[in-house]
C-alpha cells in the first residue's frame, strides 16, 4: 500500500506532491509516462508562464524545472517511463514499464494529474483524402520542439486556441509560411497576448467564422478548401476559397485524458469532461482527487499549479484521517457562465470557485445566488470571454445556511 | 519462372497465395502499392455475410455462403479477429416487410442456416435501441465480423513464411504471353510464370485487358464511411442492415471486432478509380441514415472516417473465369468478396487444376500464425514473462489502444513487413484509437526509422511522398 500516488508527473502533479509532501505526507510515488517530469511543459518552450506565481516570465520548460527542483530537493519517489493501465474504485493502480513490467499498487489516496489530449481530425468528419500532412498542433509541437523536426513549410492552422496560435508562430520562426489561421467562432479562443505576439507581429491573418471544408492530395497534403460560415456554423459554399499548403494544424479542442478516472467509476462532468469535484478537488470516490487540465482545460499554468496544491493538501488531510464532510452544496450555473470547478462545495469556508463564460460578454456582473434567490455574491466584470478563465472568492459566510448555488451573467445597464 | 503470380495483394490475392503455398508450387505475389490490403480490403464494412443477399446459382451466392463457413477455421489460424456476432435486417413497412420474406427465402436456398423473421417485440429484445420505427427482422445469426486488412495481411505472411514471394510497388504494365510462359511486367522489372491470376480489384479489367480479353469492365463505386469510439461499441450487438437496393446493401450500423461503432457504407458511383475522398455530403448521409436504424447514435464520438471504391463487374457477379489458358480472373470482387474470400481462392485452384497444374501437398506446410495480438489477450503473468525476455513490451507506445514498443518491433519484423506508419497501424492497432496517432505518431516515427535505418526525415505515412517531416529544424541543422 503507498499512502499517495499521483497520476502524471507534469505541473499539476508534481506541484500536488510537493504540497502532500509539505503538510507532512512522506510515502508518495509519482506515476509518469514519458521519460523526464515535466508534462506538456516540456515542449512549450514559449514564455509566459509564472508571470502569476514567480512573477517571472518563464518558458515552459523552466517552470516546469522550478517544480522539479521542489520534487528533487524533497526526494519525492517517482517512476518515469510508466503507463497507468487501470485504476479501480477501491484505489488499486495496475501501471506498466520496461523495468517493473505490469505492475499493481493499492493507494490510500489517488491524485488524478494525467492533463488532457487533443481532438483529432477524424473529430470533425472533414471531408476529404486523407494525406500526410495532418497534425493536430501539439503533436507538430512535439516534433519542432522536441524531436528538432518540420513537419512542413506551407502552413494552414485551423482553431485560433493557445496553441495554434504558439505553432503559428513557431512554425513562422523555423522558416515555414503560415498562410491562415481559421476560426470557426467570431472570436478567438486564445488569449489576447497570444493574438498579438502571434498572429499580428508576423502578419499572420486571422479568418474568423471559418473552417476547413475539404483536405486535397493523395499521399502528402496539397491544400485544403476553406469557406466562410453562417450564424449556425454551417458553411456558406460560395465562399469557398482554396489555399494550396503541405500541413494543416488542428488546434480544434482539449479533451481531458479521462479514460483511467472512467475505470476508477469516478463521476465525470459532461460540460467540462472531467471529475465534478469539491473544493478540496476531491472527486466523487472518498480519497480520489483531481486537478490540472485532466479537471478541466486550463489556460494558465500558474492556475494549475494553485489547483493542484489544494488537491496535494487536501489529499494530504485524507491520508491523516479528516472526516469526511456532511455537507453538500451544489453549483448550478446558468449556461452563460459554462461551467465552474469546483461543482459542489463540502464545506463552510472560504472558497475560489472557478469559471469559464460560453461567449464574449461585455460589462456583465457575475452573481451567485442560493436557493431562495438572495443574493450571496456579485462582482463585476467588463469583459469575460471562453478563452479566459475566470475566478471569485466566496467567503465562508456568503456559504453558510445556503443548500444550492446559482452563477450567473447579468448584463449592466 | 514461378508455377504461379497472382496480381494484387488484397484479401482475395493473399488467401489465393496461402492456399497455394501449401502446396510444391512457386508462387509469387505482385502488388501495385507498398503494402498489402491497400485497396477495398482495408476501406469495407467488414461484415462475413451470412449469404441471404445474392441470387441463388450466382457464384456470389455459393461463394458468400462456402467462404462464410471456412472463415472462423482460416481466422483461427491466422489469428485474426474474428465474432460471430449475428446480422439484422431491419424493416420499417410492409414493402420492407415482404424483402425481408424474400431474404429469407433466397437465405433458405442459398443454404443459410438459422434463419428467423422477428417481429418489433422480439426485435426490441435483441437490440434495445434498433429505431422505434423498425418493426421487423430478418435475424441470421451466422452473420459475422472480421479484420479484412488483418485478415489479409496475416494470410500474406502465413504464405511466405511457408515459401510464397510478394513484390511490392510492383505495378504491371504488360502481360505477354511467351510460349508456355506468361511474362508480367512493370516499368522496371519483369517475372515469368505458367499461371497467372488477375486478383488487381478495381484495375482487374485493366490487367485483363493487357492479354487481350475486353470482356468486362470493373467501374469504381464509393461508399464513405464513419467510425466511431469503442466508447460506442455497444450500443449495437448484431450488424444492422436495412432492406436491399439495387445500389448495395445499404447503410448499417456495426460493432467492430475492435469494439468501435462502423457506419457506412454509401455508395455512390464514380468515375475516377484513384479518388478515395470522403465528401461532406456523403458522411451526412452516413449520420442522418444510420440514425433512422439506431436511436440515440452520439454524433459528437466520430473518431475517424474513410472512404473505399467497390471494384463492381457489370455482369452483376463476379467474374470468375479464365479466358486464355492459364491465366484466371478473379475479378468484379464487390460485396459479398470478402466474405466469399477464402471460397473464392479455393475455387481459382479448382480453375488451375483444371488446367492442369499439378500439385503436392508440401509435409511441412503450416497453417498457423501467431496472433498480431498474442499480447494483449495474454494474462498479466504471461504478460511478465514476456517482458522479463524482451523489456519492449513493458513500454506503451499507443495509450489509446495500450500497444507496446514490442508488439510494434514484432510487426516491423515479421511478413509481410510494412515500411510507414499506416502499415504499423494495420498491424498493431497503434494509432486506431481515439487520438488518432496525437500521442504515438512521433514515437512510432522514431521506432520506424530506427528499424529501417532511415533517416527520420525518410519515414512516410503511406509510402510515397506522404513524408512525416520534411526536414530538420534550424537549430536541428546548427547542431550536425
Amino acid at each position: 500500500m503507498t499512502e499517495l500516488v499521483i497520476i502524471g508527473g507534469g505541473p499539476a502533479g508534481m506541484s500536488a506532491a510537493v504540497a502532500a509532501y509539505d503538510s507532512g505526507i512522506r510515502d508518495i510515488l509519482i506515476l509518469e509516462r514519458d521519460t523526464a517530469l515535466g508534462g506538456i511543459l516540456q515542449q512549450c518552450i514559449h514564455n509566459g508562464f509564472g508571470l502569476h506565481k514567480f512573477g517571472e516570465e518563464l518558458t515552459g520548460p523552466e517552470y516546469a524545472a522550478r517544480y522539479e527542483k521542489m520534487v528533487f530537493e524533497r526526494k519525492i519517489p517517482y517512476k518515469l517511463g510508466t503507463m497507468v493501465l487501470d485504476i479501480t474504485e477501491d484505489k488499486v493502480i495496475t501501471a506498466t514499464n520496461t523495468e517493473d513490467g505490469i505492475f499493481q499498487i493499492k493507494a490510500k489516496a489517488i491524485i488524478l494529474a494525467m492533463g488532457c489530449r487533443e481532438r483529432p481530425r477524424g473529430a470533425l468528419n472533414i471531408a476529404g483524402t486523407r494525406p500526410a500532412g495532418i497534425y493536430t498542433a501539439g503533436t507538430a509541437q512535439k516534433f519542432v520542439n522536441m524531436k528538432g523536426y518540420m513537419p512542413g513549410k506551407n502552413v494552414v492552422i485551423l482553431g485560433s486556441g493557445d496553441i495554434g496560435l504558439i505553432m503559428a508562430r513557431r512554425m513562422t520562426l523555423e522558416g515555414a509560411k503560415v498562410h491562415a489561421v481559421c476560426e470557426l467562432m467570431p472570436y478567438s479562443g486564445g488569449l489576447a497576448r497570444n493574438i498579438e505576439q502571434c498572429l499580428n507581429d508576423f502578419n499572420i491573418p486571422l479568418k474568423l467564422s471559418h473552417t476547413v471544408t475539404k483536405i486535397h492530395g493523395k499521399e502528402r497534403l496539397d491544400g485544403v478548401t476553406i469557406a466562410k460560415v453562417d450564424e449556425n456554423r454551417k458553411p456558406i459554399p460560395e465562399t469557398a476559397e482554396y489555399i494550396p499548403c503541405d500541413t494543416l494544424l488542428l488546434s480544434v479542442g482539449l479533451i481531458p485524458e479521462n479514460e483511467l478516472s472512467k475505470t476508477a467509476k469516478v463521476e465525470l462532468s459532461g460540460v467540462t469532461s472531467g471529475a465534478i469535484v469539491d473544493q478540496n478537488r476531491q472527486t466523487n470516490i472518498s480519497g480520489i482527487f483531481a486537478c490540472g487540465n485532466v479537471l478541466h482545460v486550463h489556460d494558465l499554468v500558474d492556475f494549475v499549479s494553485d489547483e493542484a496544491e489544494i488537491a496535494g493538501k487536501s489529499a494530504a488531510e485524507y491520508i491523516k484521517g479528516k472526516a469526511e464532510n456532511k455537507i453538500n452544496i451544489p453549483i448550478k450555473t446558468d449556461g452563460k457562465i459554462r461551467y465552474s470547478v469546483p461543482q459542489v462545495i463540502t464545506e463552510e469556508k472560504d472558497i475560489t470557485v472557478y469559471f469559464r463564460v460560453s461567449d464574449v460578454f461585455y460589462n456583465v456582473k457575475v452573481n451567485v445566488k442560493n436557493e431562495k434567490g438572495e443574493a450571496v455574491f456579485t462582482k463585476r466584470r467588463p469583459k469575460v470571454a471562453p478563452g479566459e478563465m475566470e475566478s471569485i472568492t466566496l467567503k465562508k459566510k456568503q456559504i453558510i445556511g445556503s443548500k444550492e448555488l446559482f452563477m450567473e451573467l447579468e448584463a449592466v445597464k | 519462372m514461378y508455377d504461379v503470380v497472382i496480381i494484387g495483394a488484397g484479401v482475395v490475392g493473399s488467401l489465393a497465395a496461402r492456399l497455394l503455398s501449401k502446396f510444391s508450387l512457386s508462387v509469387c505475389v505482385l502488388e501495385k502499392e507498398n503494402d498489402v490490403a491497400m485497396g477495398a480490403t482495408k476501406a469495407n464494412s467488414a461484415i462475413v455475410h451470412a449469404g441471404f443477399d445474392a441470387k441463388e446459382g450466382t457464384l456470389k451466392a455459393k461463394l458468400n455462403v462456402k467462404g462464410s463457413q471456412m472463415m472462423p477455421k482460416i481466422c483461427a489460424e491466422l489469428g485474426v479477429d474474428y465474432k460471430n456476432n449475428g446480422s439484422l435486417v431491419i424493416g420499417f413497412s410492409d414493402e420492407d416487410k415482404r424483402t425481408i420474406t424474400e431474404l429469407f427465402e433466397r437465405g433458405q436456398k442459398n443454404g443459410v442456416k438459422g434463419l428467423e423473421i422477428l417481429d418489433k417485440a422480439a426485435l426490441s429484445e435483441k437490440e434495445p435501441n434498433i429505431s422505434k420505427n423498425a418493426v421487423c427482422a430478418l435475424y441470421a445469426p451466422t452473420g459475422a465480423i472480421v479484420s479484412p486488412y488483418e485478415l489479409a495481411i496475416a494470410a500474406m505472411g502465413n504464405a511466405m513464411d511457408n515459401g510464397a514471394e510478394l513484390k511490392l510497388d510492383f505495378e504491371v504494365k504488360s502481360i505477354e504471353k511467351e510460349g508456355e510462359a506468361f511474362v508480367i511486367s512493370s516499368d522496371t522489372e519483369a517475372v515469368s510464370a505458367k499461371y497467372v491470376i488477375n486478383a488487381a480489384g478495381i484495375f482487374a479489367d485493366k490487367i485483363a485487358k493487357m492479354i487481350g480479353d475486353n470482356s468486362f469492365e470493373i467501374h469504381p463505386r464509393r461508399g464513405e464511411y464513419i467510425l466511431l469510439d469503442s466508447e460506442c461499441g455497444s450500443l449495437v450487438s448484431h450488424t444492422i442492415f436495412t432492406t436491399p437496393t439495387k445500389m448495395g446493401k445499404g447503410i448499417l450500423v456495426s460493432p467492430t471486432v475492435h469494439n468501435n461503432l462502423l457506419l457506412g457504407p454509401t455508395s455512390e458511383d464514380v468515375e475516377d478509380k484513384t479518388d478515395k475522398a470522403t465528401t461532406e455530403q456523403g458522411l451526412e448521409n452516413v449520420l442522418n441514415s444510420t440514425g433512422k436504424s439506431v436511436e440515440n447514435i452520439p454524433r459528437n464520438k466520430a473518431i475517424t472516417s474513410f472512404c473505399g471504391l467497390r471494384a463492381v463487374g457489370d455482369t452483376g457477379d463476379f467474374i470468375i473465369n479464365s479466358p486464355l489458358v492459364g491465366f484466371i480472373n478473379l475479378a468484379g470482387i464487390e460485396s459479398p468478396g470478402l466474405s466469399a474470400s477464402p471460397a473464392i481462392a479455393e475455387y481459382a485452384l479448382e480453375l488451375l487444376e483444371n488446367q492442369g497444374l499439378k500439385i503436392t501437398e508440401k509435409a511441412d506446410f503450416n497453417p498457423i500464425r501467431k496472433s498480431a495480438h498474442y499480447f494483449k489477450n495474454a494474462s498479466i503473468e504471461e504478460k511478465n514473462e514476456i517482458i522479463k525476455k524482451d523489456k519492449s513490451f513493458g513500454r506503451i507506445i499507443c495509450r489509446c489502444e495500450t500497444v507496446t514498443e514490442g508488439e510494434i518491433l514484432e510487426a516491423i519484423r515479421t511478413n509481410p513487413k510494412p515500411h510507414d506508419l499506416d502499415g504499423i497501424k494495420r498491424r498493431t492497432r497503434a494509432q486506431m484509437g481515439r487520438c488518432q496517432g496525437g500521442f504515438c505518431s512521433p514515437y512510432i516515427t522514431e521506432i520506424l526509422a530506427r528499424e529501417l535505418d532511415i533517416p527520420i526525415e525518410q519515414v512516410t505515412k503511406c509510402g510515397g511522398k506522404s513524408i512525416i517531416n520534411i526536414g530538420k529544424t534550424k537549430e536541428e541543422i546548427q547542431n550536425d
